[in-house]
């Protein structure tokens, strides 16, 4: 049994009419695409935007706009209202406490911020209280076969900087994690592992209460890439007692330019800045600094405000309708999406499939013909998906593949889309001459 | 016609099905590797020359789309047998039209079959497919002066 999400599936899952009445929140999903109406089967890749996001971003710009936490008048005092209250809607949302929350740029920066911290700690930054923190030669950072390039080349600098090794957990031929090998991997030596939550490409979700404790066990630092998983299931951070986790805003109803980096609290405050400057200081000399405690201390030049109070105006939309439900809602559609496909001639789906957890998104590779021919056939008919290695080289090196289709739906997505998609797989195959 | 049929016309799939050239030897004139990294496409392309200056052929192997695979293809069945002096117009030629977005009538003269890829010049995400191998018959004819 798959830990960690066993809630979901007691949730009763969006009606047809409930559906209906949010995807007119979406004006994108509105639009025809090449003479059909658009099917959006992208949303792993970014979501579409309800018009309260919208609104709320432009509301701030046209009544509050002004620089947070500085300036004594009255529009810089809301914008800093604004923005901290945001950053206690996402609190809120991942189980968290405020000030264990900092905004970034995006997941991809957060991994960047914790390993350059470490990076740093490594190279006597940050005193005594960071001395945890410090890897070198003999120490090992484990990451798994399955993740993104934004969970993998951050380590891979970080191994290369400071002299420690990178390992993974491979995945066997069908794309499970070989967790009968954790034994010769977890050890003494282990210091950080890093994984992600739902895979990027297959959609499954990984093991996370096995791995946290395995890693807790030792002692090493636990990092996780929740990109595919807080936008489509119910997250707590505390219950994963995880130590770090990162989002990216954008999938998940708000604008480009802003991700969230969890840290435990006492973790945070011990962890040496990466980007320093101005608003994450106390004081300032010609010779040195003095930080601010978390999560100022890591949030260093002008933030990024209107993204962040859009943000919260997402997760305000996702939990008036409850992740349970968007995520009961989603496992319907993984499940339609995975059984149409099998269905189909000459499709491999990618991953385990069968007793196994996933969200709603699939990625298949038809032998013969090339996921770009099929993307492209697919765009003729308005039907929006993701074509290449998705940011995951050596998991399709690993299964076989240079490149893959991926479908991945979100809490708009409606069985028609499913079906629109499935029927132009299986006329693709035929356009380009059938199942080789 | 439609864009799509437009694009991916008979010829074109009967090429990715059953491309010219395909397989290396192992001593070519010149060779050069392409990759595209936004898509994982790759071509190792082989440009054999004899002593008088004549192509006797273009070897290459590589794995991506129905176009990147057909364009490869197209070169080498267009280029087979030409001096190699002239190898460099119909580069320029194809890239021209490829760039064009549908607006100009290829060159034919210039071009042979491989015309049938201006097809692909509307569509902007394809460009870069249709022009891997001639990318890499730029670059080893390149090696060979």
């Amino acid at each position: 049994m798959p830990s960690s999400i066993t809630s979901t599936t007691t949730a009763e899952p969006l009606s047809p009419a409930e559906v209906a009445a949010l995807r007119s929140d979406f004006p994108a999903l509105a639009q025809q695409v090449n003479g059909h109406p658009l099917v959006y089967l992208d949303s792993g890749a970014t979501s579409q935007k309800p018009r309260s996001v919208l609104d709320a971003e432009r509301d701030y710009y046209e009544n509050r706009n002004s620089a947070v936490h500085r300036g004594a008048h009255t529009l810089a005092a809301l914008a800093t209202e604004d923005f901290e209250e945001a950053r206690e809607s996402i609190a809120a949302f991942v189980g968290a406490s405020a000030e264990e929350i900092v905004w970034t740029s995006n997941a991809t920066e957060g991994i960047n911020l914790i390993a350059y911290a470490i990076s740093n700690a490594s190279l006597g930054r940050g005193g005594a209280a960071a001395e945890r923190f410090r890897i070198g030669a003999g120490d090992e950072i484990l990451v798994t076969e399955l993740e993104h390039h934004a969970n993998l080349i951050p380590w891979q600098e970080l191994a290369a900087r400071t002299g420690a090794t990178l390992r993974f957990i491979p995945v066997d031929d069908d794309g499970s994690l070989r967790l009968d090998e954790l034994d010769d991997l977890i050890g003494e030596r282990t210091r950080v592992v890093a994984f992600t939550h739902v895979s990027n490409v297959l959609g499954t979700v990984s093991p996370v209460e096995l791995l946290v404790a395995r890693a807790r066990a030792v002692g090493a630092l636990v990092v996780l890439d929740a990109c595919q998983s807080a936008p489509h299931l119910p997250l707590d951070v505390r219950a994963l007692d995880v130590d770090f986790a990162v989002f990216s805003g954008h999938k998940m109803l708000a604008p480009t330019g802003i991700g969230v980096l969890y840290g435990r609290r006492d973790l945070l405050d011990a962890l040496p800045p990466f980007l320093t400057g101005g608003s994450m200081i106390t004081t300032v000399t010609m010779e040195k600094a003095e930080y601010l405690t978390a999560p100022l201390r890591f949030e260093a030049g002008t933030q990024r405000v209107s993204q962040a109070i859009a943000l919260a105006a997402a997760v305000r939309y996702l939990d008036a309708i409850g992740m349970d439900r968007v995520a009961a809602h989603e496992t319907l559609l993984g499940r339609r999406l995975t059984d149409g496909l099998a269905a189909i001639d000459g499709v491999r789906i990618l991953g385990p499939v069968a007793g196994v957890e996933r969200v709603g998104l699939a990625s298949i590779d038809v032998p013969g013909i090339h996921s770009h021919d099929l993307g492209q056939f697919l765009d003729s008919r308005g039907i929006a998906v993701r074509v290449g290695h998705h940011c995951a080289q050596p998991l399709h090196r690993r299964l076989g593949v240079t490149s893959s289709t991926r479908a991945s739906t979100y809490l708009y997505s409606t069985p028609d889309d499913v079906d629109a998609f499935l029927a132009g797989v299986a006329d693709g195959i035929a356009f380009f001459g059938g199942p080789r | 016609m439609s864009d799509l049929a437009g694009l991916y016309q008979e010829l074109i799939l009967d090429h990715a099905k059953r491309p010219h050239g395909y397989g290396l030897v192992e001593h070519p004139s010149a060779e050069s590797h392409q990759l595209n990294p936004t898509c994982g496409d790759e071509i190792t392309l082989q440009l054999n020359v004899a002593d008088d200056g004549t192509l006797t052929s273009v070897t290459w192997e590589g794995h991506g789309c129905a176009i990147s695979q057909s364009s490869a293809s197209l070169l080498a069945q267009l280029f087979d047998g030409l001096p190699v002096s002239e190898l460099q117009p119909r580069i320029d030629s194809f890239r021209t039209m490829m760039r064009s977005r549908g607006t100009i009538e290829p060159d034919e003269d210039l071009l042979g079959d491989a015309a049938v890829l201006s097809g692909a010049s509307k569509f902007v995400a394809r460009v870069k497919c249709a022009m891997l191998g001639w990318v890499a018959a730029e670059d080893a004819l390149a090696k060979l002066k």
